[in-house]
């Protein structure tokens, strides 16, 4: 389904390019004939491409790694985030990528993400922390679709290879332009000594041409370059929905992104029109010069989509809220006759907490990311255990127990893992290696005849202490009965 | 004359057998492929059951029904052989783990446990992944069965003996957002 658009795209991009070659060569061969006079176009010509070419490479085969090293993204495993990983193989299936994207985390508080990789069977997906705690399931499958459409239509290896392009051009033009003003005077030495010996006379009006062209070169070529930007934009917009099937999930999650304050201090000048919302809003941020299209504009038009989720569903709500017929994609990639359903939302837990708690779940998420363990405390503190810890013991900050670091916390892993038959979450390693720890290593427990009693700490968030027998008792956000029962002990805590 | 005229027709004719005859068969292998996908999909959701089964037993002790109706689906979907059957006995069993996640709400100490909050993730993706691999098999179906009907590939695919695929149907759960409840059963 997804086959016309893709080489639609392909189309696109080879005519894009081939203008701006063109454009590359025209100037080259210009500025050549300027400073080095007769002959001097086809050296010029040589520099351009000689120029292009090496930055192409260094793009093409250090690119994606130099942008996810630049942005301080670390690969993550399966277990620090389960739910990232089904939802980037849901998507996966669903655009019929041939392999499965790489996973990386982005120590950041500030919500965002974005996709690299030239080839969508070498490609990555790389989210901030502060995306995961603040988005729910449906919201982060619009996201994750949102750059899975990026790796399908091949937007990364477009945008690079457009990019370099624009480099190359804007590069020789500087170049030109500044030696002409700052060494104006050897520049015409030379060149007028070159002509002399030639003896020809067209070297004035081929120098204003260069100039010209060094001047509105640049510019024409960066405005075809955003403009594309935020075309591609608005696609994976279209694609994400069209993936997914539920508008509603990608549209709150860009609401959620675009209110966040936070300034996301991994991003720059290079990877910033790669990420799903800009990055650097301010007065750059819209207008032609904008890599990516207003985010309440594209917000509005993910709401106002009332036939379905088909291509022609979105084309028709930009149409009516950028209040003109846009082309958004192709003619070829859209059937008349589409009926793309929305499917129903996601029975998901709201996550509505404050934000301390969501830092805090932002650096337990990271701490998981770098190997750390967690055990919890009988008196509730989390202690966090780096993994170059190697004491057997170690003393809980708040109350002063000893609590024992757990040997068997890798076996136990290893078998609840193979007991779940499958990807286990870093969630339930910690709940089993709490187990052991969870009760009081000094001061007695509660006895047996005593009415069993636990105060809670905080409410509407989760919470855990241990019963009498040392089994693990969980308290959800939205628990409010009054006792709870040990499924192991049966013996019954009042809760207060 | 007439001979190189005859001899074109029948290297035309040939190139388009050739080419008929592979395309019909990239086609087939697309079909299959895309059912390879749903396939590991199904087997995992099987694999995870007893497991979730397992896990809420002792907290759901008033869904015994509830519980023993998904593993019965399970071995019905797990005996099952061609696409039809498997897609009626699949979607029995989506319906029965629809009811499940239903009355799961009713259980906050069994939402709460951790281990039971992954099986659940695994789960929902595992649903996830069945409903969009389900989604290319369609495609991938569609496009061959059109193919094998048509005029003139319809002429290699009888005489090769292409045979057109089934769809595989599966009703959506429907009872998620709206528990039906019934005091009877």
């Amino acid at each position: 389904m997804f086959w016309e658009l893709i080489a639609a795209n392909r189309r696109k991009s080879f005519l894009l390019f081939v203008g701006m070659a063109a454009l590359l060569v025209t100037l080259g061969y210009f500025i050549g004939q300027a400073t080095m006079g007769e002959g001097g176009g086809n050296i010029g010509i040589i520099i351009a491409i000689a120029l292009w070419v090496i930055m192409s490479a260094a793009s093409v085969f250090g690119g994606p790694d130099i942008v996810l090293r630049m942005s301080r993204a670390k690969p993550v495993t399966e277990d620090v985030h389960p739910q990232l990983f089904n939802i980037v193989e849901e998507m996966k299936i669903s655009a019929g990528l041939p392999a499965m994207p790489k996973v990386y985390i982005i120590d950041e508080k500030a919500p965002n993400a974005f996709a690299t990789g030239l080839r969508p069977e070498d490609s990555a997906i790389a989210v901030t922390a502060g995306l995961l705690t603040k988005l729910n399931r449906d919201e982060l499958q619009g996201v994750i679709a949102h750059e899975t459409s990026h790796i399908m239509n091949r937007d990364v290896q477009f945008l690079t290879l457009a990019s370099v392009m624009l480099g190359s051009i804007v590069l020789i033009s500087q170049v030109f332009l500044r030696g002409m003003w700052f060494g104006g005077g050897s520049s015409k030495r030379w060149r007028s000594s070159k002509k002399s010996e030639g003896g020809g006379g067209g070297g004035g009006a081929l120098v204003v041409v260069a100039i010209v062209l060094a001047i509105l070169g640049p510019i024409f070529a960066r405005l075809l370059y955003f403009s594309i930007s935020r075309n591609r934009e608005y696609l994976a917009d279209a694609c994400a929905v069209r993936l997914t099937r539920y508008p509603a999930g990608l549209a709150s999650a860009l609401e959620k992104i675009s209110e966040s304050p936070l300034h996301l201090e991994a991003a720059n000048q290079v990877n910033a029109p790669m990420f799903i919302v800009a990055p650097v809003q301010g007065p750059k941020a819209s207008g032609w010069g904008a890599t990516h299209p207003p985010i309440q504009e594209r917000i509005a038009i993910l709401r106002s989509m009332s036939e379905g989720a088909g291509f022609l569903s979105y084309q028709h709500a930009a149409a009516k809220v950028r209040g003109k017929p846009s082309m958004i994609m192709p003619a070829s990639a859209i059937k008349k006759d589409e009926r793309v359903a929305v499917r129903e939302a996601h029975p998901d837990v709201v996550r509505e907490q404050s934000e301390k708690a969501q830092a805090r779940d932002v650096m337990d998420l990271m701490r998981a990311v770098n190997g750390f363990a967690f055990l919890l405390c009988a008196c509730g503190l989390k202690i966090k255990v780096p993994p170059e810890f190697t004491d057997p013991q170690i003393t809980c900050t708040r109350c002063g127990r000893t609590n024992e670091i757990p040997k068997a916390q890798v076996t136990e892993f290893a078998e609840v893992a193979a007991a779940v038959g499958a990807i286990v979450g870093s969630q339930v390693k910690t709940a089993t290696s709490d187990l052991p720890f969870a009760q009081p290593a000094s001061g007695a427990p509660a006895g047996a005849d005593a009415p069993l009693e636990y105060q809670r700490r905080t409410r509407g968030e989760w919470e855990s202490f241990s019963c009498a027998c040392g089994h693990l008792l969980q308290l959800s956000p939205i628990f409010s009965a009054s006792e709870v029962r040990c499924p192991q002990c049966t013996r019954i805590t009042r809760v207060t | 004359m007439a001979a190189w005229i005859f001899l074109g027709v029948v290297v035309l004719a040939v190139m388009f057998f050739v080419g008929a005859y592979n395309s019909l068969v990239g086609l087939r292998n697309r079909v299959k492929n895309a059912w390879s996908q749903i396939d590991v999909q199904l087997k995992r959701r099987h694999d995870l059951i007893p497991n979730l089964v397992e896990t809420a037993k002792g907290y759901m002790t008033h869904e015994r029904e509830t519980l023993s109706a998904i593993t019965e689906a399970r071995s019905r979907a797990m005996g099952a052989g061609t696409v039809a059957e498997k897609g009626a006995a699949e979607s029995q069993l989506s319906q029965a783990l629809s009811r499940f996640l239903v009355s799961v709400e009713n259980y906050p100490d069994l939402k709460a446990n951790q281990n039971f909050l992954a099986l659940q993730e695994e789960l929902t993706s595992t649903e996830n992944k069945i409903a969009f691999a389900r989604q290319s098999y369609t495609d991938a179906v569609n496009f061959y069965n059109n193919k094998i009907e048509m005029f003139p590939s319809n002429v290699v695919a009888g005489m090769f003996n292409f045979r057109p695929e089934a769809f595989f149907e599966i009703e959506e759960p429907t009872q998620r957002e709206a528990p039906k409840v019934s005091f009877t059963r």
